[in-house]
């Protein structure tokens, strides 16, 4: 399956976006090895080149080591990996607030309704799931 | 040495009116991904047979490789015209043959597995192939060879999607990562994931030479909506 990318966003970034995912998300493991840059490539249907470059900026933010011989792997710096995943946590919170004040709530009404007996419910199904 | 193809003041004209393709000067690296993108009568196909030797520039010059268009350029670029010069009546097994006498980095074993990847069975006729599977088997043929450049015009306009994938899908696994792909195209939304860079052209000219992600990044939009921006009727 190619993967489902915006068209109206550099492809390389969103690349970046979708590898940070997946590995604070433990799809891939710290320490785990990652598959070739040409082999992901062909899986996302994307350029090798573009692929490569994304690589590359997640090696620059230490997410991923490239061994000499070895290929590339995850990081075995789980601290690194639990700050890259709060920040991306706290991205999500703040997109979350923002819609909800377009919507017309302040933040104490947000956290009201997020309280509620309903929502809480909610939010424990979800992690189950 | 990074630089694939180089051309310098290249211009066609057919006669004094027609210029085809006017004073473009360009530099294309190796290993990477380019569409040719214009509308229609811009020069795309002009450009791109000049690059194979089967049209004469009227002034300025075309370097492949260091080396002038000609006989020795040829067995480096592996070109899908516009249209077919395979003979119908042949079977694709017997094409298969033919292309290997004819071109020293052929790889039959490649051709024959795409082939099979497609269901197309090599022993029957061209003729008796759809216009989309004819298609794909000058497609197979052209990216079975290992070439330094591949010069693909309109590769992808009569297949199905599905088709339309497996087909990008060998260009992104097939390709050396010293080679260069040029795809001349108007299916640009279907193309641009697997592209590097594109060349915009309009009435012979050269518009733009720039990455897919500058022209993301600098206007918001997909290549597909810039380029109907740009060149809006």
């Amino acid at each position: 399956m190619a993967w489902e990318l915006d068209t109206d966003r550099p492809i390389y970034a969103q690349l970046v976006e979708r590898l940070q995912m997946q590995i604070v998300s433990g799809h891939y493991l710290p320490g785990g090895k990652l598959p070739s840059v040409r082999d992901l490539a062909a899986v996302a249907a994307v350029n090798p080149n573009t692929m490569q470059k994304a690589f590359a900026e997640l090696e620059r933010s230490g997410l991923i080591v490239t061994q000499r011989t070895n290929g590339r792997n995850v990081t075995e710096d789980e601290q690194r990996i639990r700050n890259i995943r709060s920040g991306l946590a706290r991205e999500q919170v703040n997109h979350f607030f923002t819609k909800m004040q377009e919507l017309g709530y302040s933040e104490t009404e947000t956290l009201e309704l997020l309280n509620t007996k309903q929502f809480q419910g909610n939010i424990y199904e979800g992690e189950q799931v | 040495m990074n630089e694939l193809v180089e051309l310098v003041g290249l211009t066609k004209s057919y006669d004094a009116r027609n210029v085809a393709v006017n004073n473009i000067t360009l530099t294309l690296p190796k290993g990477k991904i380019i569409g040719l993108l214009g509308p229609n009568g811009s020069g795309k196909t002009t450009l791109i047979k000049m690059m194979n030797g089967l049209l004469t520039p009227s002034q300025g010059s075309i370097k492949i490789n260091g080396q002038y268009v000609g006989t020795e350029t040829k067995a480096h670029v592996a070109y899908l015209p516009d249209r077919t010069y395979l003979s119908g009546g042949r079977k694709i097994s017997q094409i298969l043959d033919y292309f290997c006498d004819f071109y020293g980095d052929f790889s039959k074993e490649r051709a024959l597995e795409m082939l099979h990847n497609l269901n197309i069975d090599p022993s029957v006729k061209l003729k008796t192939l759809s216009k989309g599977n004819k298609e794909k088997v000058q497609l197979i043929l052209v990216m079975s060879r290992q070439a330094d450049l591949y010069v693909l015009d309109e590769p992808i306009a009569g297949v199905d999607p599905a088709a339309r994938d497996y087909i990008l899908r060998t260009i992104i696994n097939n390709y050396n990562p010293d080679a260069t792909v040029i795809i001349s195209t108007h299916l640009i939304g279907d193309i641009e994931q697997v592209l590097d860079e594109v060349i915009f052209m309009r009435y012979g000219h050269l518009v733009l030479y720039t990455s897919v992600d500058n022209i993301r990044e600098q206007h918001g939009k997909s290549v597909d909506a810039y380029f109907r921006e740009v060149f809006a009727c």
